[in-house]
């Protein structure tokens, strides 16, 4: 008998988050966590070094290392692949990881492999990624390979020693919370917009302790990089993880990738796959709606994800938010931003534009971006950057010429990994650059000290680079 | 981890809601393989502020933070518990914690105590004024007292993860015990499903 999700006949109605969950408990007893199984465990240098080294404390091995894929991403450089790195703090991490995978069999996508990228994007890329199944990384944007049907979900580096010592871990049910989203987006709106427009709508602790599934037609006609982006920031909306049922559209994405099933595997995996739906009737512990047809594309003017307007907007007011704590930060995050409340958004110059991230650097966000800037080019003193999610994507993007288009307009056209999602890196912004960036985060000094990011999607990143200041496609034209 | 059972120290009070983990300890910081030495990364930015809470000689030896609302939001970096630990601190209270840094706290040994909006505030503003004010925490019974802040408290911890702060219980050995079940799961898993080392002729 095949365990996993069944098609739960004659049963209460399910959500799909509770039939993944009951598909892969292992241990269930009063008053503990449930053990749950886990199917994939994704690893980078950054988060495994300390786990590896507890392992190995206490003589365990990893038990599953066939379902154990490591890359590097966080800490790698993203030009000079060919050159030992500058530093030797960075170099040790990196070493660390392939010494680490090596000793304990992992197979590892190391720097400069065909198949590096940033987790979250090989995962799904190399069709490791699959409905039904549950993956873990220690990286929040685990999330991301939730757009597949799967539970897939962030933990921290204990958890990963855990993980990769008995491939389960202790989990306490999440709660079930739908978004459901319906209508045509108007032209120009995209699935970044779609999320950063419900993380204003909920705030960053909107989804703590649930499970989001993106519902609506809105969902349904997107394609698996527009879902990815969506469940992608789950996180930044304070949830454990998102997903969404898969559907034709899953299907017709995985098949043929190298780890997706093939002749009678496949059929047998689209049966189960099939049954991987929220039951008509079952019971969701929150809800939220969202009417996609009066989206507008958004801009984050703040320090945390929630604070974005649409880029038609101001920089708000802090004296007129209501909620005393939240003016309190709109306040700070005003002078940390350097912004005055009242400037309308695309009055707001940007010397910066970061076009990447495991939220959009695959190879739809890369062509919005190159449709933009084709036979243009960046507004003087503009810094423009392209990181690809994955050396495939960066491959792809080559074989259609979308280098040479963002060469041609003056951005520079990087090597894959996380470089400034997040700074760690040489790529940074300096104090006070100001940056429309295509990333999920815009805290205090996350592309580097002082640095200060401006969440947008891939076309309004592109438009910006040519304008110099906020812009949509639009604007442009 | 160590077992934890009662702590009882001074407070330092963070009057900041949304603390994400870039602010905990930068990325700069999460370079190092070490599981040790993150204290001099502890909210390393706001530190070079000589004004900043942490850096008043009369904070200093603290053991417990307390912070505004959805404390540890952003990144599932562990080096953040690591960081708070390393400082010196055995406990945070805030009125709500991001789930992955609630998560790691306690696989780490760090206690976080929930407690009500009131009670954070109450705290936060004694503290504030006197630093001397005592804060008891007891796992056991969990209830946070400070007399001085006229604040006892209880907060939400699972007897499950309460013994295992009491015992100071390693959790895979935990997971262990349950080796017979977790071959027997194994062995009805699908053949189809993805292993790494198992890839299409394409
Ligand atoms: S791209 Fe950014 S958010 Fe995504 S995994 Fe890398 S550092 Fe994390």
């Amino acid at each position: 008998m095949e365990r996993l999700a069944s098609h739960n006949v004659g049963q209460q109605p399910q959500t799909l988050n509770d039939k993944l969950w009951d598909g892969h408990v292992v241990h269930q007893a009063e008053g503990e966590p449930d053990l749950l199984y886990i199917d994939l465990h994704l690893v980078h240098e950054v988060t495994s070094p300390q786990a590896f080294d507890g392992l190995r404390l206490a003589g365990r091995a990893v038990r599953r290392p066939d379902l154990t894929v490591a890359t590097m991403d966080h800490n790698t450089p993203t030009i000079g692949l060919d050159l030992p790195l500058a530093d030797p703090v960075s170099a040790k991490q990196i070493e660390t990881l392939a010494a680490n995978c090596a000793e304990f069999g992992v197979t590892l996508y190391p720097m400069g492999h065909a198949k590096q990228g940033i987790v979250h994007v090989i995962g799904p890329e190399q069709g490791l990624t699959q409905p039904g199944m549950t993956i873990v990384c220690g990286d929040s944007h685990t999330s991301t390979h939730g757009a597949f049907g799967a539970l897939a979900f962030g933990i921290g580096t204990s958890e990963v020693e855990h993980v990769l010592a008995t491939q389960t871990l202790p989990q306490r049910r999440p709660a079930n919370m739908a978004v459901t989203i319906d209508g045509d987006l108007p032209a120009g709106v995209t699935a970044k917009d779609v999320i950063l427009a419900l993380i204003g709508r909920i705030g960053t602790g909107g989804g703590v302790g649930h499970v989001i599934e993106y519902r609506g037609s809105t969902i349904r006609s997107l394609s698996m990089e527009g879902r990815m982006t969506i469940c992608n920031m789950s996180i930044e909306a304070g949830a454990r993880a998102g997903m969404v049922a898969p559907d034709d559209t899953t299907f017709a994405w995985l098949e043929g990738r190298p780890h997706a099933p093939t002749g009678a595997d496949w059929e047998r995996a689209l049966d189960h796959w099939r049954s991987l739906v929220t039951d008509e009737g079952a019971m969701f512990d929150k809800e939220v709606v969202i009417d996609a047809t009066s989206l507008r594309p958004h801009v984050s003017w703040g320090t945390n994800p929630s604070q974005v307007v649409p880029i038609d907007g101001a920089v708000p007011d802090p004296d007129a938010i209501a909620d005393a704590g939240q003016a309190e930060s709109a306040r700070r995050a005003l002078t940390y931003m350097g912004l005055q409340a009242g400037t309308p958004m695309r009055e707001v110059p940007v010397d910066t534009v970061f076009i990447g991230s495991c939220t959009n650097s695959r190879i739809e966000d890369l062509r919005a971006a190159a449709a933009v800037v084709d036979g243009r080019h960046i507004s003087a003193g503009m810094r423009a950057m392209v990181v690809p999610g994955s050396m495939r994507v960066k491959a792809d993007a080559e074989a259609e010429g979308l280098d040479r288009i963002f060469t041609a307009a003056g951005f520079e056209w990087r090597s894959a990994g996380c470089s400034m999602c997040l700074g760690m890196n040489p790529d940074q912004l300096a104090p006070q650059e100001r940056c429309a960036s295509t990333s999920n985060r815009n805290f205090e000094g996350r592309q580097g000290r002082g640095g200060r990011t401006h969440l947008v999607s891939p076309a309004v990143a592109a438009a910006t680079a040519l304008a110099g200041h906020f812009a949509t496609p639009e604007d442009i034209r | 981890m160590e077992p934890v059972r009662q702590i009882t120290g001074t407070a330092v009070p963070l009057r900041r809601a949304d603390v994400d983990t870039d602010q905990i300890i930068p990325s700069e910081w999460l370079k190092r393989v070490e599981r040790t030495g993150f204290g001099q990364g502890l909210f390393a930015e706001w530190r070079s502020d000589p004004e900043f809470v942490l850096n008043q000689p009369r904070y200093k030896g603290a053991s417990v933070l307390v912070t505004g609302p959805n404390f540890g939001t952003g990144s599932s970096r562990e080096h953040a518990v690591w960081a708070l630990q390393d400082y010196g601190f055995r406990a945070v209270v805030s009125p709500s914690f991001a789930d992955i840094f609630r998560t790691n706290c306690t696989k780490a040994g760090l206690l976080p105590v929930q407690v009500d909006a009131d009670a954070a505030e109450a705290l936060l503003a004694a503290v504030e004024t006197d630093p001397a004010v005592v804060v008891t925490i007891d796992v056991e019974a969990r209830t946070l007292l400070a007399a001085a802040a006229g604040v006892s408290t209880t907060f939400p911890l699972d007897d499950f993860t309460r013994w295992r702060f009491l015992e100071g219980l390693d959790d895979i050995g935990l997971s262990l015990r349950n080796e017979q079940k977790i071959v027997a799961y194994e062995a009805a898993r699908p053949a189809w499903m993805p292993s790494a080392g198992r890839v299409a002729a394409t």
